[in-house]
């Protein structure tokens, strides 16, 4: 079998025994389920309250109500997938390097990464998915203007390479568990790092913004991993001109480099990773 | 010659003995915390680094303000640099009012059993755990202060006037009071765990609740009418907003005294309630094997 296809059907393994895992305890999925839809509930609830007080956010940015609705449900949608997808093996991985559970990972004869990044998938956060995608379609039906079938690809494209910047950054600071033992208060600051990207570029202005925008964009990506898939579905902000295109080539260079560090790092903890007595 | 009996001596000294007994349960408790200080000192400069979205996010909001209506660039009586300062402010009041893990500790003592010795030992459950929460608090205050005060340095051009006297000894005395209020408020929905085996349910709920409607998000004058009146007569408020809102000059005049008045009258009335969850839990409880 080739081998990409041989992934494939590993991962929906994976997928498929985590369904049943989670189907098993039923009351506790429904839980997680409904507790992490209320976070997302009570944080459009805020939105909604700031925009009862004001036009956009930043003035002559473009930014509306449901403009800025359509960046929230993107930005649903991408933190959806990397909690789903990594959230729960990256957790999990400090885990396997304390008890020495990695020594199992490695005699298998799959990619060590691979196996680390998606043994679980975390199905409750798919509500969270489907939320930023009736979000999206909701708020761009209220602006009234559809996008091309060329611009969805565009959109689904840049919504992937958002999801892979966010693994990224997450395994980059997963794989410190090797020389550090713990990391959690690591997974504290992925979580800050992420949330900045939780808004639209441009707020970040002025003499402390500028600067602050410029480092999260091109020292660590985690501006373009939400507003570059946004701004195509909004006719106002979409890039037309061959300036406006910079920001997304760059981010497909800045998803290629991200991803490789990442690759890079993650195989130098392999090496130094010892085992724990077992 | 008669000596006293001993019932008599213990009768007086009782004060003293209990005295003794709270101080010691603050030490034991401080020196466990001061193990953990340099993670501490990281983590809680990290959790200032949403502030920052903030700061940029309501300079935004206020920069596309509607000019012309009257109230020049305000939401709700608040101009940017209120608004900031409020988010700094209330950070402040949870640092004050948030108990994490008293509330799921006291049920996990219920459910495992582990309850029992608060039966036998001569130590009420909730002045232990009054005590070591007090003691978690000062440990955390005396390392916590330098972040606190690195930051509010920093942002010390948010804060446009400092409140006066009057203003000071009452936001005080608010932050003191949510501290109470938080811990016997969490105390009273941890006790319910005599009746319920699992708990978490409620307790996300009113994280929940309390992160939306204690002022933590945003300052609740925001909310529509009839929403805001309702959440200014639930307790929550006091746990973020109301401190804030004093430090402010939101609340003045009368407001300032029956605000605390209100707020102290919630502390007996959870004070009260956990009392009786307790005593009523314990009824109802049954202990078996060791």
């Amino acid at each position: 079998m080739p081998q990409p296809l041989r992934y494939l059907q590993i991962f929906a393994t994976f997928a498929r025994n985590s369904l049943i895992r989670d189907m098993t305890f039923r009351a506790n999925f429904l839980i997680e389920f409904i507790s992490s839809l209320s976070w997302v509930f009570m944080n459009l609830g805020f939105y909604i309250l700031i925009f009862h007080y004001t036009p956009s956010l930043g003035r002559d940015t473009g930014w509306g109500k449901y403009e800025f609705f359509v960046f929230t449900g993107t930005a649903l949608m991408i933190n959806s997938l990397a909690g789903m997808l990594f959230m729960t093996n990256a957790d999990n991985f400090g885990e396997l390097i304390r008890r020495g559970g990695l020594d199992f990972v490695l005699v298998k004869p799959v990619d060590t990464q691979f196996l680390v990044s998606l043994q679980r998938v975390d199905w409750s956060s798919s509500g969270n998915f489907l939320v930023g995608l009736g979000l999206a379609v909701y708020s761009l039906r209220c602006l009234g203007v559809w996008p091309s079938p060329v611009t969805i690809v565009l959109y689904v494209f840049y919504l992937l390479c958002g999801v892979v910047i966010l693994y990224s950054l997450m395994f980059l600071l997963a794989a410190t568990a090797v020389w550090l033992g713990r990391n959690e208060t690591l997974f504290d600051f992925w979580f800050y790092i992420v949330s900045f990207g939780r808004y639209p570029m441009e707020i970040y202005e002025g003499r402390f913004g500028r600067p602050f925008r410029w480092f999260f964009t091109f020292i660590i990506p985690v501006l373009v991993a939400i507003n570059v898939p946004s701004r195509f579905l909004v006719q106002s902000i979409r890039p037309q001109s061959l300036e406006e295109w910079l920001l997304p080539l760059y981010t497909i260079a800045a998803t290629v480099i991200v991803f490789a560090v990442c690759r890079a790092v993650f195989q130098l903890a392999l090496h130094s990773y010892r085992s724990a007595s077992s | 010659m008669t000596y006293p009996s001993p019932a008599i001596v213990d009768t007086i000294f009782a004060p003293v003995y209990r005295w003794r007994l709270w101080i010691t349960i603050l030490r034991i408790s401080i020196q466990e915390r001061i193990i953990y200080r340099g993670d501490f000192m990281l983590g809680t400069l990290m959790r200032f680094l949403p502030i920052i979205t903030q700061i940029f996010l309501w300079g935004a909001v206020f920069s596309a303000l509607p000019t012309g209506n009257g109230s020049e660039g305000r939401i709700v009586g608040y101009s940017y640099h209120d608004m900031v300062a409020y988010y700094l402010l209330t950070m402040l009041s949870r640092a004050f009012s948030s108990m994490p893990g008293l509330a799921s500790g006291i049920t996990r003592e219920i459910r495992e059993g582990t309850i029992k010795r608060f039966i036998v030992q001569p130590i009420g459950l909730l002045e232990y755990l009054f005590f070591y929460r007090l003691a978690h608090k000062l440990v955390y205050y005396s390392v916590a202060i330098v972040p606190f005060a690195v930051v509010f340095y920093l942002c010390r051009g948010f804060f446009q006037e400092t409140p006066h006297g009057l203003v000071w000894a009452t936001y005080i005395a608010s932050l003191v009071l949510a501290f109470l209020l938080g811990f016997f408020l969490e105390a009273t929905l941890g006790l319910l765990g005599f009746w319920f085996l699992e708990v978490s349910s409620f307790l996300f709920i009113y994280m929940l609740l309390s992160f939306f409607f204690s002022g933590h998000m945003f300052p609740i004058d925001m909310l529509p009418e009839p929403m805001a009146t309702v959440v200014k007569l639930i307790p929550l408020q006091y746990l973020a907003y109301f401190p804030a809102a004093v430090f402010l000059g939101k609340v003045q005049g009368a407001a300032l005294v029956t605000g605390l008045l209100v707020q102290a009258g919630w502390v007996i009335v959870f004070a009260f309630l956990a009392q009786v969850a307790l005593r009523r839990g314990l009824r109802h409880y049954s202990g078996f094997g060791g």
